[in-house]
């Protein structure tokens, strides 16, 4: 079987992918078996109960927003976008990771991709979910949500194609179901394992529906294999877009501040930024509660995120230092006014919380000894994420100073605005550990590709 | 490996493709025809209290629809006439016509006659017919034809689609004010009404709303 064999060059890797030299069955076994064992780690049972508390307070706290309505929220003029819309972006976010590692990396041959594409698509898609929540909820009226598709209807009323709120749905929802294909796909020859190895018939039964009747024959492989490569294909040009296509709801507007070309590749450039944090945090999480995987998710594979963190970082760094130069180039006083506001105005301790988060942090990574401790990468994987969670607040704050000086006002969230987002996070982390404990958390069968034993030219010495 | 699932089950994904397919089709055909206001709204006739026919009245006796819905050009609502109305002509046509009972007992105890309302707009959506007459508009593009009707029923949907639908293109439906009431007008010719029409709108100044605030206020 030469599975995935993607490389152009028949040049071997200088070190192990995968370390503990494992054979093709104690891949099957140390993965499948994570899912087969009877008892679960207590740390699992742990993270689960808090998880799933704080995903029942959401639904709780949007039960409640549906009845009272999106004043319960902080918003007021003139910050009239809040949270809903910084929830969104960073959810959003952080999902391209997972579409970067899953498709682009793969048409790039990345080799190395093979231990955390799995997951990392997983988080993309319950990240996508977690996004969609919020443009679901801060519609008002949500019994009239599918007016934000293109239905006809007996009121002649019809979606505005000009609006970028509009290509959201669209670019969202392309996302979503090219995301959640592309996993299902890759997962398909895995779930065949699973059904195989299946001991009772309601598990058999399960995995044998999902398998879609997978039998590993060559021509299935070769199906598969175009089928994946079309995939990803697909989904390269949504890495790009979809975040290009969020920044617009600001780009497009005619706000001092937001009203700037640089916005499009910012955007994904910080999209990136955050989703591979969130991609180091996860696996850490995983590390730690199922240390069989170690040899997997080797701290190689933590030490290339890390690198992608720190160039990402260091991108968005440029663009924050791009914005101020073309304020003060532009020669415009009211967007020369945004940016001096924003680093020294009211939200002045937000800008420096990005700042630091975003910019200063990820210059560590330049030191390989602190890109190889676990203790680092965890916390400045948390630190990036909050410094792009600040980032997406800074911007939207920047409604706070408006055309009208008698308008200004302060932002201040109420405990609604926090106890969605915190139970946004309890639902992401509740779908995620479902996973790990359910599915297979690293793909089997790309890792066997990338196996020595693979090699068509493994053991070449004994065929002499 | 003892086989998990028995052979048929290969047709299972064509069915559901299949079944898929139908369902979906089914749902759009039943909300194309259920779903539409034609269906649920048009041809609405509820039984009024009274046999009153518009048919004799505007049709055969030839009466003028302002007689009775005296302030349809002044104000919002057409009106219901009042009983004073009919009794104008009552008191000496056909007074003891057993039909007409309920009519007296109204004069008689100055009671309203509880007639039933045909045509109902939602809370929400503010109507005024004094500007509609005034631009020109008959009475027969929103009600249909009712000198001809025994009972009056609704033969247009009222829905927002179709007020957008004249809103957004008046021209079919705008008429010499003269003409309001006339239910066999014709444009003399199609060249004739362009001309006027042009005309017409220029000196009115017609511009409907095509606004939300336009109806929803």
């Amino acid at each position: 079987m030469k599975s995935f064999e993607n490389t152009l060059t028949a040049q071997e890797p200088i070190k192990p992918l995968i370390l503990g030299n494992p054979s093709f069955s104690s891949v099957t076994e140390t993965i499948s078996g994570i899912c087969e064992k009877k008892e679960t780690p207590i740390w699992w049972w742990i993270a689960l109960g808090i998880s799933g508390l704080l995903s029942l307070n959401l639904a709780a706290m949007i039960g409640y927003l549906v009845w009272e309505g999106t004043g319960i929220w902080g918003l007021n003029i003139p910050v009239s976008w809040g949270w809903a819309i910084v929830n969104f972006v960073f959810w959003v976010g952080i999902g391209h990771a997972g579409t970067l590692i899953s498709a682009i990396l793969f048409l790039m041959r990345q080799k190395w991709r093979t231990s955390i594409n799995r997951f990392a698509e997983a988080m993309t898609i319950f990240a996508v979910l977690c996004a969609a929540i919020f443009p679901g909820i801060h519609v008002g009226r949500m019994w009239v949500m599918h007016w934000m598709f293109p239905l006809p209807n007996q009121m002649g009323l019809w979606v505005n194609f000009r609006s970028p709120l509009l290509w959201d749905v669209f670019a969202v929802g392309t996302y979503f179901t090219c995301s959640a294909l592309f996993w299902y796909t890759g997962l398909i020859p895995d779930l065949a394992t699973f059904r195989d190895r299946a001991k009772n018939r309601i598990k058999k039964t399960i995995f044998g529906v999902l398998s879609l009747g997978w039998r590993g024959g060559n021509k299935q492989w070769k199906h598969y294999e175009l089928a994946y490569l079309l995939l990803a294909g697909i989904s390269t040009p949504l890495v790009l877009s979809v975040h290009s296509v969020v920044s617009t709801d600001f780009a497009v507007s005619i706000i001092p501040g937001w009203h700037t070309t640089i916005f499009p590749p910012y955007f994904v450039a910080g999209a990136i930024f955050s989703g591979f944090a969130m991609v180091l945090t996860l696996s850490i999480i995983a590390r730690a509660i199922f240390p069989q995987i170690k040899n997997f998710i080797t701290m190689d594979h933590l030490g290339k995120i890390a690198k992608v963190i720190l160039l990402t970082g260091t991108m968005v760094g440029y663009a924050y230092s791009m914005e101020f130069f073309i304020a003060w180039y532009s020669g415009n006083d009211y967007e020369r006014f945004a940016f001096i506001n924003r680093a020294l105005g009211p939200f002045a301790w937000a800008y420096w919380i990005m700042i630091t988060c975003n910019v200063l942090t990820p210059q560590i990574f330049w030191f390989k000894k602190l890109r190889s401790s676990i203790p680092v990468l965890f916390i400045a994987s948390i630190i990036v994420n909050i410094g792009m969670w600040f980032e997406r607040f800074v911007i939207v704050m920047t409604l706070h100073r408006d055309f009208l000086p008698s308008s200004w006002d302060y932002y201040t969230p109420t405990m609604f605005d926090i106890g969605i987002f915190v139970g946004s996070f309890g639902f992401f982390f509740f779908m995620f550990l479902l996973f790990l404990r359910f599915l297979p958390m690293i793909s089997m069968t790309e890792i066997k590709g990338v196996l020595p034993q693979a090699d068509p030219h493994h053991g070449g010495n004994s065929h002499e | 490996m003892a086989q998990i699932f028995p052979k048929w089950f290969n047709k299972v994904p064509l069915l559901i493709i299949g079944g898929a397919g139908f369902a979906g089709v089914c749902l759009i055909a039943a909300i194309w025809y259920f779903g539409s206001q034609e269906y649920t709204e048009v041809g609405f006739q509820p039984i009024q209290p009274i046999p009153y026919s518009h048919k004799l009245h505007a049709g055969e006796l030839g009466m003028d629809c302002r007689y009775c819905h005296s302030q349809v050009e002044y104000s919002r609502h057409a009106q219901i006439p009042p009983t004073k109305t009919c009794m104008n002509c009552h008191v000496m046509i056909k007074p003891e016509s057993d039909k007409l009972a309920l009519l007296r007992d109204s004069w008689e105890k100055e009671e309203p006659i509880h007639w039933v309302r045909v045509h109902n707009l939602p809370d929400y959506a503010f109507f005024d017919h004094s500007p509609h007459l005034r631009a020109g508009v008959g009475c027969i593009s929103c009600h249909g034809d009712v000198a001809q009707m025994e009972e009056v029923s609704q033969v247009k949907s009222l829905s927002m689609g179709w007020c957008l639908d004249c809103h957004r293109d008046p021209d079919p439906h705008l008429r010499p004010v003269s003409e309001i009431t006339n239910m066999n007008w014709r444009p003399e010719s199609p060249l004739a009404q362009i001309k006027w029409l042009n005309a017409h709108k220029d000196s009115l100044k017609i511009n409907p709303p095509e606004n939300c605030s336009g109806c929803h206020r």
